[in-house]
């Protein structure tokens, strides 16, 4: 906004001296030419000192005239908000804000494992495994695992690289990365998506929240107490809480990055802001094409980062955090002194299951 | 050293699209890319306007700011150049850049837009000056030649200026004494904060 306000001093201080010019040139001459001059001009309201009304000042704020070219968007002589928005927002508080969050959520994992350490498991290692995901259910997982990671990785490198990796090993091999991270980013998107889409067909039903979940949120999870293990079914409410995380934050990410993908051919922007104002937003009711591009761009790297942090919490518990935990999503067999402890109510479910269908471990093994 | 300006004289562009054509032929530039276009307002009304517009070479480039892969620079002479080599058209200049000069050829399927091209200010790339493929990638080096930009050069009005800023400042100033009126040195104020002149 500082610049904005510089420029308008800078124009008006443009006009100032080419009125004075004006002025004392004009006085200079005869006074017959300057009553030819001075006679009423159409529509040059330019030496209007009032920059806020005059047709420059329109322009400036975005006016559009006619263009004899196919792209009716090229008639915008200036959109300011390229600069004055998009990369001021961009080059200032949301990389500064990404790199406090990303820092952030690295310190405090770093400072939970110094000070909790790796959770394990109290009883021991039973030796004895239970299925815990089938899989397909890994097959989801990975899928999205995979993917994310890659495209957590390139779309950082959009952000970051530039000043981070780039200065490490220069230029050319920084852009031949950066291009097929591009590459990678737009193609993995769909394998992402489709991952989340198994994921959720696959999960819903074991993610409703229940009254259980309410005690484990309340003794945290059993995070910060050692021998704590509040009671949980196949998901416990963390897990739940990721879970509709991801999905949430997918569906937001996908859909702007769609719009990145196909640029101008969306209005995913200016229908989000109808619908806040419908429920007491005040926002824009109008945002150009180009404006869409932009706070999609930037929408897509907040939910983006935001995505990243959370995560990264994911990982950490899912792998050096918990012993056991890992298991589950490698071989989906997990020890059931693990299942026993972190998931009770799970545990109680199967084994009724298999009570109530005992030749079901028979079965399993095929007569040839 | 010069600092390279344009300045598009409203009250004398007539759009006649003679700088588009010109560029356009000068550059062999494909179809779909326009580095310069003609835009006029308050078409048929009372006060018609018509200004030709193209990278206005900013003194501090929004375009460069953003690029995610740092593709830019800006010559002595204040052009701001790109290297195409470098590019991985992301978009990210055109929603930058104030006067919609980046241009993207289309090259495939979704997301696969081209290298970025713009204007050059007829200064070429980072490669040798009008060698092959310096010709390919950015079109012709006029200034390598001692030639200002064609687009300027060919104005049948004398509308749009190119070359060295204050020169290009005077010219405008004394048109502006001259007839008695003046619209501003359209888009300066954006480009050139300032500037001074």
């Amino acid at each position: 906004m500082k610049s904005t306000t510089d420029i308008a001093k800078s124009i008006r201080s443009v006009c100032m001296a080419l009125i004075a010019v004006t002025v004392l040139a004009i006085g200079s001459i005869a006074t017959p030419a300057a009553a030819q001059t001075t006679s009423p001009d159409v529509a040059t309201e330019a030496q209007s000192t009032d920059l806020n009304t005059g047709f420059w000042s329109q322009i400036r704020k975005g006016a559009t005239g006619n263009v004899s070219i196919p792209d009716k968007n090229a008639g915008v002589l200036i959109q300011s908000e390229g600069d004055t928005a998009y990369r001021a927002f961009r080059n200032g508080p949301l990389k500064l804000y990404s790199t406090y969050g990303l820092l952030a959520i690295l310190f405090l994992l770093s400072l939970y494992f110094l000070l909790r350490g790796r959770i394990k498991i109290d009883h021991g290692r039973s030796g004895i495994t239970m299925e815990r995901f089938n899989g397909l259910e890994r097959f989801a997982h990975w899928l999205m695992a995979g993917s994310f990671v890659i495209l957590a990785l390139s779309g950082l490198n959009m952000m970051f690289g530039r000043y981070v990796l780039m200065p490490v090993i220069g230029k050319e091999t920084f852009a031949f990365i950066t291009l097929w991270g591009k590459y990678l980013h737009n193609y993995l998107s769909f394998a992402f998506m489709l991952g989340v889409a198994l994921a959720f067909i696959l999960w819903v039903v074991h993610n409703f929240p229940n009254r259980h979940d309410l005690v484990w949120l309340l003794k945290g999870g059993g995070l910060f107490t050692k021998g704590s293990h509040p009671p949980a079914k196949k998901f416990n409410a963390g897990q739940k809480l990721l879970f509709w995380s991801v999905v949430i934050l997918t569906i937001s990410v996908s859909l702007s990055g769609i719009a990145l993908m196909f640029p101008f051919e969306t209005a995913f922007m200016a229908k989000t802001f109808a619908a806040l104002n419908a429920i007491g937003f005040d926002l824009p009711t109008s945002v150009s094409a180009i404006q869409e591009q932009q706070l999609n761009q930037i929408w897509h790297a907040i939910v983006g980062v935001l995505f990243i942090i959370i995560i990264l919490g994911h990982i950490y518990i899912g792998s050096v955090g918990m012993e056991g935990a890992f298991d589950a999503m490698g071989s989906g067999e997990v020890d059931t002194n693990w299942a026993r402890e972190h998931h009770s109510l799970w545990v109680e479910e199967m084994e009724q299951k298999a009570k109530s269908a005992p030749a079901a471990g028979s079965a399993s093994q095929p007569a040839e | 050293m010069a600092r390279m300006k344009f300045l598009c004289d409203a009250e004398r562009c007539i759009e006649c699209n003679a700088c588009v054509t010109a560029c356009k032929n000068e550059h062999e530039v494909p179809w779909g890319v326009n580095r310069r276009r003609v835009v006029t307002i308050n078409d048929g009304k009372p006060g018609e306007r018509s200004i030709s517009v193209a990278c206005m070479h900013c003194s501090d480039a929004p375009c460069m700011a953003v690029c995610p892969v740092d593709c830019f620079y800006q010559s002595a002479e204040g052009v701001v150049l790109h290297n195409k080599d470098l590019c991985i058209g992301c978009g990210y200049c055109f929603y930058a850049c104030p006067f919609g000069a980046p241009q993207f050829p289309q090259v495939g399927n979704f997301g696969s837009r081209g290298k970025m091209d713009k204007c050059t200010f007829c200064a070429g790339g980072p490669e040798e000056a009008n060698s092959d493929t310096e010709f390919k990638k950015y079109g012709r080096n006029r200034l390598a030649e001692g030639k200002l930009p064609l687009c300027a050069e060919m104005c049948a009005t004398k509308a749009l200026l190119a070359g060295d800023g204050d020169q290009v400042a005077n010219i405008y100033r004394e048109r502006v004494v001259g007839r008695g009126f003046g619209s501003g040195a359209w888009g300066w104020g954006k480009a050139y904060p300032g500037s001074g002149s």
